[in-house]
């Protein structure tokens, strides 16, 4: 049953990008399309629940036994470095097109704060491996279904007339103030 | 400048050279704040407990314990001056926040009556059961001075002397709940001595 | 004088927040206060002007391949050490900024400034453009910390600036700080205006 609550507050109580503020630079570079986003939220949820494993065991017997608890950044980014490096190779090799649709974001899911912030989340909450991953997935989930909802307003936004000084970066945010007021409503629903 | 060639050797040699530095760098500056770090923690919960209770002269830190109490466990700091027991701040917590856990410290004087209560975390709602804060609203300052021997602890809903928070009836009855569990483990303790 | 347009550069023309929309995650998180904000940036101008000064020295010996997680480790170095500092020295600072301040390491700022400018140019000019990124980043964010905090809480830097309960004015105008300033939603909409009001300045 806790997995579940976990779940439901990460996607949706919690959402990572319209709550935490986590992932804000892909979140407003790819939601201007909805295939792109979706394209980015899967290598994101892929990156995110295998780094956060990866991380957690680091953390757990390496790190924490050493005393070397201060490593953690530079250990964990290095980590995520690497992994997406692989995502990359793999994509490359199974699905070219989606690698060249992803363009330049592929190795900015290195930058995302999300995946950084979530792996050290994972640790200051005390989630066991299977919490935290869990945590991970769902968490990435709300990323997905924040910027896919995102995409799908922008698509939409294109055809309106928007005064000439909000093109761009500002609509883009307004928009996004306004989901995050939305997604306010789900407080409560997690107790 | 000139180039380095991108060989294995050289990438892998490179980036072990960088890391071991920063490693040795970053272990040096850990060893020189570990000591200012410590300090500042143990300043902060010294001033979350001269926040709660009269003057005292010792280091309640140094001769905290554990009680369990359901759910959890609660702190005791206990405060002296000139060897006088002048009271006891509980670290306390509520698992039934709106937003979920609130920890509270509840300052007691020896014979049990509240002397202030601070907040020490909370998930609440802001501007709504985020009252419970001092420094956001009256609420915490009925508590104080009244026994909870007296002073039901239950907010008038309920049958209590408590009065809530308007519209964050769940934030006020967790944190009852916080401070029922102080005084339950504070009043066991005391008997037992 | 070159060497004053690399710091003059990042407050204004090109602007980490407003122009070059970089750096967004801690922007729009720390920013529910002016003294966070400020703090916010500080901290990043600190990680900023060591990490262009260390990367413009060892650039030249870092092979091309590995450059990016080479300048990644010196980043994460000194992001850990203001992390240390600020956890040992400014700590109730420290609890506010919470997880913002690791995650430094993966500002675009940081890594973009050493990627385009500090891996190219020599030390002094790679500090001195830090420097100025820093300072461009720190006012954004002091601007942004202290309008969310004036309207959804009435203070600024702590210092109250509506008197509690005015008796000029039963409008809940002046009697409820607008909360949803200091949330999630407000961050979004008080940078949105900013950065139209910035661009509409700077065209002029």
């Amino acid at each position: 049953m806790e997995y579940i609550l976990i779940v439901i507050a990460a996607i949706f109580v919690n959402n990572v990008v319209l709550s935490k503020f986590l992932g804000i630079c892909p979140f407003l570079g790819v939601s201007s399309k909805i295939n792109t986003s979706i394209g980015m939220a899967g290598a994101v949820t892929f990156v995110m629940v295998i780094a956060t494993m990866v991380t957690f065991l680091l953390q757990r017997y390496i790190l924490d036994p050493l005393g070397a608890g201060f490593m953690q950044t530079i250990v964990f980014i290095l980590v995520i470095a690497s992994l997406v490096q692989m995502v990359e190779i793999i994509l490359k090799k199974i699905s070219p097109a989606l690698y060249q649709a992803l363009g330049i974001f592929l190795p900015l899911i290195t930058t995302n704060c999300a995946v950084l912030g979530i792996a050290i989340l994972v640790i200051k909450n005390n989630y066991n491996l299977l919490e935290g991953v869990v945590y991970a997935a769902a968490s990435a989930i709300g990323f997905g279904f924040a910027l896919v909802i995102m995409a799908g307003i922008r698509e939409q936004l294109e055809l309106a007339n928007i005064p000439k000084g909000m093109k761009g970066v500002p609509i883009a945010l307004l928009t996004a103030g306004i989901l995050a007021l939305a997604f306010m409503g789900f407080a409560g629903i997690v107790k | 400048m000139a180039k380095v060639e991108s060989t294995f050797k050289n990438m892998t040699l490179t980036l072990l050279i960088i890391t071991l530095i920063a490693s040795a760098g970053l272990g040096l500056v850990y060893q020189s704040t570990k000591g200012p770090i410590e300090v500042a923690q143990l300043a902060k919960v010294n001033n979350a407990i001269k926040v709660v209770l009269p003057d005292f002269d010792n280091q309640p830190y140094t001769e905290a314990y554990t009680v369990k109490a359901d759910g959890g466990d609660l702190i005791f700091y206990p405060a002296t001056k000139n060897g006088q027991k002048v009271g006891v701040a509980v670290k306390t917590f509520s698992n039934n926040g709106f937003g979920g856990k609130i920890e509270l410290m509840v300052g007691f004087l020896p014979d049990g009556t509240i002397n202030k209560i601070a907040v020490v975390s909370h998930k609440e709602t802001p501007g709504l059961g985020d009252k419970i804060e001092p420094s956001k609203s009256d609420f915490s300052v009925q508590f104080e001075g009244k026994n909870p021997a007296t002073f039901k602890l239950k907010v008038t809903k309920d049958g209590g002397n408590v009065n809530a928070i308007t519209a964050s009836t769940i934030s006020s009855r967790a944190y009852c709940d916080a401070v029922s569990r102080a005084y339950n483990a504070f009043m066991k303790g005391e008997n037992n001595e | 004088m070159n060497r004053i347009a690399n710091l003059t550069r990042g407050i204004f023309r090109e602007n980490p927040t407003f122009v070059l929309v970089l750096g967004m995650c801690p922007t729009l998180a720390t920013t529910s206060s002016a003294i966070n904000g400020m703090g916010m940036g500080l901290a990043t101008m600190f990680v900023l002007l060591c990490s262009n000064a260390v990367i413009s020295l060892i650039a030249g010996f870092i092979p091309d391949k590995v450059r990016i997680p080479s300048y990644i480790v010196v980043i994460a170095t000194f992001v850990t050490i203001v992390d240390l500092l600020m956890q040992a020295y400014t700590q109730s600072l420290y609890e506010k900024l919470g997880i913002f301040i690791p995650l430094i390491v993966v500002n675009c700022i940081v890594l973009g400034r050493a990627e385009a400018f500090a891996n190219k140019n020599g030390v002094l000019d790679s500090a001195l453009d830090g420097l100025g990124m820093g300072i461009g980043f720190t006012l954004a964010l002091t601007i942004l910390g202290s309008i969310r905090e004036l309207l959804g809480n009435f203070t600024i830097f702590g210092l109250r600036v509506l008197p509690k309960d005015p008796s000029w004015s039963r409008a809940a105008f002046f009697h409820e700080p607008m909360l949803v300033f200091v949330l999630a939603p407000g961050a979004f909409i008080v940078l949105a205006y900013l950065i139209a009001i910035f661009n509409k300045i700077r065209k002029q």
